[in-house]
């Protein structure tokens, strides 16, 4: 009843393949929109934005990324820590060696760098699959963390290691540092998140976007039929980098502010992310959202429960919402092995025709 | 040149404990084709079980007044991990079954936070020297006639591996139930269709492998005490499973051997031009650059790729 597509007839092609064809969904859409944009930034403070919203805004980033790879082109990655680390170190040393450049278009750099050496990451995707292709990821992973943590020209030889985000401005307000309010910083990744996510969607709808989707169904097949697996392949490996090391780059100068390799890039960040990417749905980008709204929110829920309500101990809350978490993540996989996605499809099934299910 | 020699065997030695966690992994993939990410965790929490069966501060002397000797702590551990693998099956993989490979993974990961909390919580996370009476220090003997420093608990740890896989090939090849497990590997419905309960079969599996687990956690406990970065191994296992294959158990072995002695000798030999703590790394390019010769691993099943 709330979600009928009757009367909305569609006249031209164009209408048929929009991306919200529905009325009621281009009014969600666009009410979330409006009140991302236009009330939250007023609202917001810093807890809000630290510990919920940005974060959200970044792993949603990250997701989206390993999403393409993972979700459409279907090969398994382990190194999304280390392509973050690339884009953090990538976008620390553009804005320590360039401090005049737009802060946009460091951020975009970094994602440029990150996707040149995802791809070189990428190559032994042409030889090895599945599981065997996982594990070798983890060569990123550990690879780059080393890297970063042992050269000192990445951190510009600073003695703790340690890299620190400089204050940047963007159209007068302050975005990185100290200083800077939730609200810029709050707007200025929702507005990354917001064109990067369209962005993914249409590549994704597009020819390079089936064409990845065709290999990840059953390469053989789709080299057969005339998709070069190298092309595919890599092209997955450098767009979902690129996002990844946009995430990268807010997640270090925009949230954190400051890093050091070990820590904040750690394997955990991979499997959290590839977390996000299950939970949320496989190749979907609204999955991406969800999942990072799940697993975002899951974590402080819990604790606030635990500790708030329940009154335990923190440190028993500690081990306590480690094995929640284990425990949602399987029962989530059991329940709804396609993810958020999927539930939201149901539900809008569901909406649609309730109150008479026949 | 006795320096290199040295290095060689501490890598063998160090490849022997990889080992021990690979063949956990090996055994799980062959039989149900799960990733079981939880291997390093099992370990871990074997460790921790047995820690709590025999030493004077731990919960089951707390609560009964005294402690059991190592055998039938082991033996009591043994116990606990059937229990684990059990519920595990039924809790978990039961539900699971037909899935794709990348969630059935995914849930192994959920396991292995879901155990590390859980094993935390009950045993406490400080590091627990476990102390079984195996022997330590040096070999005199070898150190005494060709000034050779290998740790006894390593020779131990060898033998016990050999032990393991004898034991291991001799279960698969030779017991009724090793012929079912086979078969469970070779195709589940087959398998299925000529009458082996594949919920018996992932049980027993998954029991077996907490048994290497149990010895791995043993041995990693007596050298560097139980503690949470056991649960780490489980990463220093995959580039030794990639390198042998996943389905092959000598592969687990060889690969242990081979990651372990690169490991160290690269981190000997090259790890002080670069920075050194390659070790971490390292590993997994090795791997890697094997791989790309043989993208199954030095003895895994040929991938067979049809349309």
């Amino acid at each position: 009843m709330f979600y009928r597509e009757a009367g909305q007839f569609k006249t031209s092609y164009k209408a048929d393949q929009a991306i919200f064809s529905i009325t009621q969904d281009r009014f969600i859409v666009g009410l979330f929109l409006v009140v991302a944009f236009g009330v939250v930034p007023f609202l917001i403070n810093d807890y809000w934005a630290n510990a919920i919203l940005i974060q959200f805004l970044v792993y949603a980033m990250a997701a989206l990324g390993l999403n393409i790879l993972t979700g459409y082109c279907g090969q398994v990655s382990l190194g999304t820590g280390g392509f973050m680390a690339v884009g953090a170190y990538a976008s620390y040393k553009l804005v320590t060696s360039f401090p005049e450049l737009n802060f946009i278009l460091i951020i975009l750099l970094s994602g440029g760098i990150t996707a040149a050496v995802g791809m070189v990451f990428g190559l032994p995707s042409l030889r090895i699959k599945g599981f065997y292709l996982a594990v070798a990821t983890l060569a990123a992973q550990f690879f780059l963390v080393w890297l970063f943590n042992k050269v000192g020209w990445f951190f510009n030889y600073s003695p703790t290691g340690m890299i620190v985000s400089p204050p940047r401005e963007m159209f007068g307000y302050l975005i990185t540092g100290a200083e800077a309010q939730p609200g810029a910083r709050y707007l200025f990744c929702l507005s990354f998140v917001t064109i990067f996510a369209l962005a993914a969607k249409n590549i994704t709808r597009g020819r390079i976007g089936r064409s990845w989707m065709a290999i990840r169904d059953m390469d053989i097949a789709a080299e057969l039929i005339g998709i070069r697996p190298l092309e595919a392949k890599l092209s997955a490996f450098a767009v979902s980098s690129f996002y990844i090391g946009i995430a990268g780059a807010l997640y270090f100068n925009v949230w954190l502010g400051t890093a050091e390799p070990t820590e904040a890039f750690d394997i955990n960040q991979s499997f959290f992310v590839l977390f996000i990417v299950i939970i949320g749905g496989l190749g979907s980008i609204l999955g991406s959202f969800l999942g990072a709204a799940f697993m975002v929110l899951a974590p402080i829920g819990i604790k606030n429960l635990m500790v708030g309500v329940l009154g335990f101990d923190v440190s028993v809350a500690k081990h306590v919402e480690l094995m929640m978490i284990g425990t949602l993540i399987i029962l989530f996989l059991i329940v709804e092995p396609h993810g958020m996605a999927r539930l939201w499809q149901i539900l809008k099934e569901k909406l649609r025709r309730w109150p008479f299910p026949y | 040149m006795l320096f290199l020699l040295e290095t060689v065997i501490s890598g063998l030695m160090a490849g022997v404990m990889y080992s021990l966690v690979a063949l956990g992994f090996v055994l799980i993939f062959k039989a149900s084709g799960i990733f079981n990410f939880a291997q390093g965790v099992f370990a871990l929490f074997a460790g921790l079980a047995l820690y709590d069966f025999i030493a004077q501060d731990g919960w089951f002397y707390g609560l009964f007044g005294f402690v059991l000797p190592v055998w039938l702590g082991i033996i009591a551990t043994m116990g606990v991990m059937v229990i684990v693998a059990w519920l595990v099956e039924l809790l978990v993989l039961r539900h699971l079954v037909n899935q794709e490979p990348i969630i059935l993974f995914m849930s192994t990961i959920g396991l292995a936070y879901f155990l590390e909390g859980l094993g935390d919580m009950l045993f406490g996370s400080d590091v627990k020297p476990l102390n079984i009476g195996l022997p330590s220090g040096a070999w005199d003997y070898l150190l005494d006639n060709y000034n050779l420093y290998v740790e006894k608990l390593e020779i131990v740890a060898a033998v016990v591996a050999a032990v393991l896989v004898i034991v291991l090939a001799i279960f698969f090849q030779k017991t009724r139930i090793g012929r079912a497990l086979r078969a469970v590997a070779d195709d589940h419905q087959a398998a299925l269709s000529v009458g082996i309960s594949l919920r018996m079969i992932w049980v027993i599996v998954w029991s077996v492998s907490g048994f290497v687990a149990l010895v791995a956690g043993v041995m990693w406990g007596s050298k560097s005490g139980i503690q949470f970065s056991l649960s780490l191994i489980a990463l220093k296992a995959l580039p030794v499973l990639i390198l042998g294959g996943f389905t092959s158990v000598p592969g687990a072995i060889i690969g242990g051997l081979i990651i372990g002695v690169g490991e160290k000798v690269a981190e000997v030999f090259g790890g002080p031009y670069v920075g050194g703590a390659i070790e971490n790394w390292f590993a997994y390019v090795l791997a890697l650059a094997f791989l790309l010769f043989r993208p199954q691993g030095l003895f895994g099943e040929k991938i067979i790729e049809r349309v």
